[in-house]
């Protein structure tokens, strides 16, 4: 009974802060992940293919808990300081686009798995956590981890980086971005972000 | 021609393991990719072998099955790999998973109808996902090289090694008679490439090259599954931008520390495609 009891109240304890602000990191990747797929669920134009209301539906509801220019600067790496504060926009800007659409592709391809929330504690003061869910396959296999890493910006947070299977979004771009750094300067890679963007809009847009 | 199908593969893989070596002279600057020129020559076969049987096989594959079946197929092939990965846990000292691995083959092979239902997953017993690349890593044994295998694609020279390994313990390629082994082996490859078509696509979004997004996503993926979903998280990744960004630092504690490597989505599933 004893027992029982203890466990129940650490329940209690643990529970409470999460359920109670809104503002914590966990609650909001929650709030959005279910709040995206559950559109997804009920959209059969998305399911079937359609990117463009893909896109529509990650800019409306995903991208404003996002901090690009945040992404783009770790990207880069020691390249970033090379770039003037107007090629950096432009680097964030096409960098957004390109995640977008990417991000976008990967919501058409949903079928039926579920995401798994794994217990989050936020510790006082922390300013950089990581919110850990996980995807669950229709059917079985193996998990697949999907980790968001955020930062505390004002009230609120931004998600700064996403690893999918222990593969870092923001990572995996770094070598790539280097070498386009090194042949051609901060411009060439601006150039080959804009070239990759817009054969990605013309095949969204045949779709 | 009387060779076996795994021995040939073998060979195949020792002889493309030397040739990369000797190749390494030719170095690109990238230290973790010191044979990129030879590597993206592999890649580039590779990718069309891919484009021109495998994926469309695949496609058709999906295109036929209904998705219950699908899923028992890798239900079935996934079952025996759980021995084998049980086999690794029990070399990593992984003991209690271990013995998960285990109570998943026998739940599984028994109440599951031979592998086709994983009903050990939805009690609560948890896929792993180990091989001998892997267990070399948790001993301590350093990437080497990333070398991109003919027909088996990305890997490093430690995962070469373990992949001769994998491809020695792997009970289907030791199915007898050589009949039915063959069928299992192509209708393994062509069921996890189906799984992998989904992923395909984001890829080709994503990529601004695909060659180092898969080489990079590879490296990434193996170094977190040698911690098992842990890794320290590199230095070059940290928040903190003065040190993010006097990278150099970074990358040579990248170079110095063992047991560092890594797949994405893709290498992910190519690497179950071909690793067993």
């Amino acid at each position: 009974m004893k027992y029982l009891l203890a466990l129940f109240s650490g329940l209690l304890i643990a529970a409470t802060p999460m359920a109670q602000d809104a503002s914590a990191p966990d609650v909001l990747i929650k709030t959005v992940t279910n709040e995206v797929l559950d559109i997804v669920r009920k959209d059969k134009d998305i399911q079937s293919g359609n990117t463009r209301k893909a896109i529509e539906l990650v800019e409306a509801k995903v991208l404003p808990h996002f901090n690009f220019m945040r992404m783009t600067q770790l990207s880069l790496a020691r390249d970033w300081r090379q770039a003037s504060a107007a090629q950096q926009k432009v680097l964030a800007d096409e960098f957004r686009h390109l995640l977008v659409r990417t991000y976008s592709k990967a919501l058409t391809e949903y079928k039926n798995q579920t995401i798994a929330f794994k217990p989050f504690v936020l510790k006082a003061g922390e300013t950089d956590v990581r919110v850990r869910t996980e995807i669950k396959q229709s059917g079985a296999g193996k998990n697949i981890e999907l980790d968001y890493y955020l930062e505390k910006a004002g009230s609120g947070w931004k998600v700064y980086d996403i690893e999918v299977g222990g593969i870092s979004l923001v990572t995996n771009y770094r070598e790539s971005f280097a070498a386009e750094v090194r042949n051609g300067g901060i411009d060439g890679l601006i150039k080959s972000l804009q070239a990759k963007n817009k054969t990605g809009e013309a095949t969204s847009v045949k779709k | 021609m009387n060779k076996t199908l795994p021995a040939r593969l073998k060979s195949a893989t020792l002889a493309m393991l030397a040739a990369g070596m000797l190749a390494g002279c030719a170095s690109s600057g990238n230290p973790k990719d010191p044979v990129e020129g030879f590597n993206r020559a592999m890649f580039a076969f590779n990718e069309g072998l891919d484009s021109v049987i495998v994926k469309p096989v695949a496609t058709g594959y999906e295109a036929v099955l209904p998705s219950p079946i699908r899923t028992g197929v890798t239900n079935f092939f996934g079952n025996i790999d759980d021995l084998f990965i049980g086999v690794n846990n029990l070399l990593q000292g992984k003991i209690p998973e271990a013995f998960g691995d285990l109570g998943r083959v026998v739940i599984n092979t028994t109440i599951g109808l031979l592998g086709v239902l994983d009903i050990a997953t939805d009690a609560g017993l948890e896929k792993h996902d180990e091989d001998f690349g892997q267990t070399f890593g948790r001993w301590g044994v350093g990437n080497g090289a990333y070398v991109v295998i003919p027909v088996f694609g990305p890997r490093t020279v430690r995962d070469t090694v373990g992949l001769v390994l994998d491809v020695q313990a792997d009970p289907v390629a030791n199915h007898r008679p050589k009949g039915d082994r063959d069928i299992a082996l192509v209708l393994r490859l062509v069921n996890d490439r189906a799984n992998l078509l989904a992923a395909d696509k984001v890829v080709e979004e994503a990529a601004l090259d695909k060659y180092s997004y898969v080489r990079d996503a590879y490296l990434q993926r193996r170094r977190n599954l040698i911690h098992d979903g842990n890794p320290p998280r590199e230095p070059e990744a940290s928040l903190d931008t003065d040190r993010s960004l006097s990278a150099d630092a970074g990358s040579d504690e990248l170079r110095a520390e063992l047991p560092s490597t890594a797949g994405a989505v893709l290498a992910v599933r190519t690497e179950s495609v071909d690793t067993k």
